[in-house]
């Protein structure tokens, strides 16, 4: 089944476009630098933005269509702000049973279990932390028994640490509530975190959809991404722990690389982000330097970045992974780099995201 | 000294309390219509809504005078069909005073209102609660210093309420005699005894009751924001 969207919308000088089916099932990222029309396109899905031509319909249930618009509170999607817009008048066991009552939610105790709400019930919602906000908003949400849950960047206000405390919770969602999720973001990590697809959203207009893997390692997609997040995503297999020097071993596209010891089994697959700023060319394969992960590969694509020094340069390095670098116009030039030619790409150990933990 | 009649200490409370409860249903819807409405006829709402701010008090009851005598629509139309003139009665004083104190409601309220602002409302329908189900539920506890406001302004306001009643309800003891028309009867024959009297009690009740609710505002702060 699919949230299958075909709207316009003009609203002071911007215009949204979109149209798309998204899958309903795991979490699909929507993904794209601010002011690109993500949370206004959640708005439309949502009804809580009316002012959209086309149609939305879920399945096949038409939630917008000509002339005929479904209300917000009828179309059964939860949505979790990023501003939490938690009831302030309401404890949080209040704000919790303000949504369980309306839904006839049965699933109070599972939600404040699955979420660690417990603690927090009795608590005014001004004494919350931002991280604690966005999970009793989440856990209110759930319990208006959605059947699609739209979050929009719920974790853009937290401090890092708070972020990595709530990532879990949210991967954990589909699964737990058999729940598809929208998840808005402009973050390369939340997306290589959580997300099984993604949908890249540029001036209002949609980029690029799919794997993220794929999607990802497109050079297409970096205006949206940002140059200083550009770069890709690898599928790698633990193939063993080297305790003398405190590495994990692993192997990528039938190429071994090793990555700072990190608690993970035998045979895990792991996801990897590597940043193109962080991926170095060489024409053989080097010796007598200290970075130890080299990848042997075939460059796929060269793109010049406008008015600056530098050029992105996708490598194909075997099994249909792809790395993207990011090295001077100079350096292409001296190095006389060619669409097709074979190339070693130095990566630096430090830049393996050690975050990046298989999903499920 | 001889005691006061207090009776028209009592009507005064009567009429202020029917009023305030009359502009609460009113104002209510009016004052959330102003908060959130785009229509371009806002503004000029907004402006009906405040002119008993500067309009003088025998101005608005000139008005009233007229619109209320028997001889005009509406007073016709009444007096047919209840078989009481509207003028120099108890429901014609509460009517005019409701519009006399409209904007010591609607004020507050909108203002509380706009603060509410859209993003609770949002939330509360995306969590299947319907308009008027987050209206209840959200906007209006969350609005509630607005409530609180609104209803003592309203209340007071009304309670010192002079011209529109002189000009509309005229003396009538038990019906429109209320204590600020009693008290300048009693100056104007100079029985300055009686007037210091019914003055005093006004005054004490007056500064009784705002002491009250700013005393109880205070202890338990109304949670919002």
């Amino acid at each position: 089944m699919a949230l299958s969207v075909d709207i316009k919308l003009a609203l002071g000088g911007f215009s949204l476009e979109v149209t798309h089916a998204f899958e309903l099932s795991g979490i699909t990222a929507l993904f794209g630098a601010s002011g690109a029309g993500k949370s206004l396109l959640l708005r439309v899905i949502s009804g809580l933005e009316t002012g959209a031509n086309g149609r939305v319909s879920y399945g096949s249930e038409a939630w917008q269509s000509a002339g005929r618009s479904v209300p917000a509170a009828k179309r059964g999607a939860g949505y979790v702000f990023q501003d939490s817009r938690l009831f302030q008048h309401l404890d949080v066991a209040g704000n919790l049973q303000f949504a369980a009552k309306r839904s006839g939610a049965d699933s109070f105790e599972a939600v404040v279990k699955t979420l660690d709400l417990q603690p927090l019930l009795g608590r005014r919602v001004a004494a919350l932390s931002g991280g604690e906000k966005q999970r009793v908003a989440i856990g209110r949400t759930l319990l208006s028994k959605p059947r699609l849950l739209l979050m929009d960047e719920p974790l853009a206000a937290l401090d890092h640490t708070r972020k990595t405390r709530l990532l879990p919770y949210i991967a954990r969602l589909p699964e737990a509530f058999g729940l598809p999720v929208i998840y808005v973001t402009h973050s390369v990590e939340e997306v290589t975190r959580l997300a099984d697809r993604m949908v890249v959203l540029a001036d209002g207009r949609v980029l690029a959809t799919g794997g993220v893997a794929d999607t990802l390692a497109r050079l297409d997609i970096s205006e949206a991404s940002g140059k200083f997040e550009a770069g890709s995503v690898v599928r790698a297999v633990v193939t063993g722990q080297n305790e003398r020097f405190l590495l994990t071993e692993l192997e990528v596209a039938g190429q071994s690389l090793s990555m700072p010891a990190s608690a993970v089994e035998m045979g895990a697959e792991l996801r990897l982000r590597i940043r193109a700023r962080d991926v170095a060319l060489a024409l053989a394969r080097p010796e007598g330097v200290s970075i130890r992960n080299v990848l042997r590969g075939e460059i796929l694509e060269i793109v010049q970045e406008a008015e600056t020094a530098f050029s992105e340069i996708l490598l194909d390095i075997g099994g249909e992974q792809r790395v993207r670098s990011r090295i001077t116009r100079a350096s292409v030039e001296t190095l006389g780099i060619e669409l097709g030619q074979t190339v070693f790409a130095l990566v630096k150990s430090v830049s393996f995201d050690r975050r990046a933990l298989p999903k499920r | 000294m001889s005691w006061p009649d207090l009776a028209p200490l009592w009507l005064s409370v009567q009429l202020a309390g029917v009023t305030t409860a009359l502009l609460l249903i009113i104002g209510t819807p009016l004052a959330w219509w102003l908060a959130t409405t785009r229509a371009r006829i806002r503004p000029f709402i907004e402006a009906i809504t405040a002119l008993p701010l500067v309009l003088p008090p025998t101005v608005l009851g000139f008005y009233f005078l007229i619109l209320f005598s028997p001889n005009s629509t509406l007073g016709g139309l009444w007096r047919d069909a209840i078989g009481a003139t509207l003028t120099f009665s108890f429901t014609g004083l509460v009517l005019a005073s409701a519009l006399y104190s409209l904007p010591f409601m609607v004020q507050p309220l909108q203002s509380a209102f706009e603060a509410v602002g859209r993003g609770p409302m949002e939330a509360a329908a995306t969590l299947r609660a319907g308009k008027l189900d987050a209206f209840i539920n959200v906007a209006m506890p969350m609005a509630r210093r607005g409530f609180l406001t609104g209803t003592v302004l309203s209340f007071a306001h009304t309670i010192g309420e002079f011209g529109v009643v002189l000009m509309v309800g005229g003396n009538i003891p038990g019906q429109t005699r209320v204590i600020s028309i009693a008290i300048y009867e009693q100056v104007e024959v100079l029985d300055y005894a009686q007037a210091h009297a019914l003055s005093a009690v006004l005054l004490t009740f007056s500064f009784t009751v705002l002491l009250l609710v700013y005393t109880l505002n205070r202890r338990a702060p109304v949670r919002v924001g």
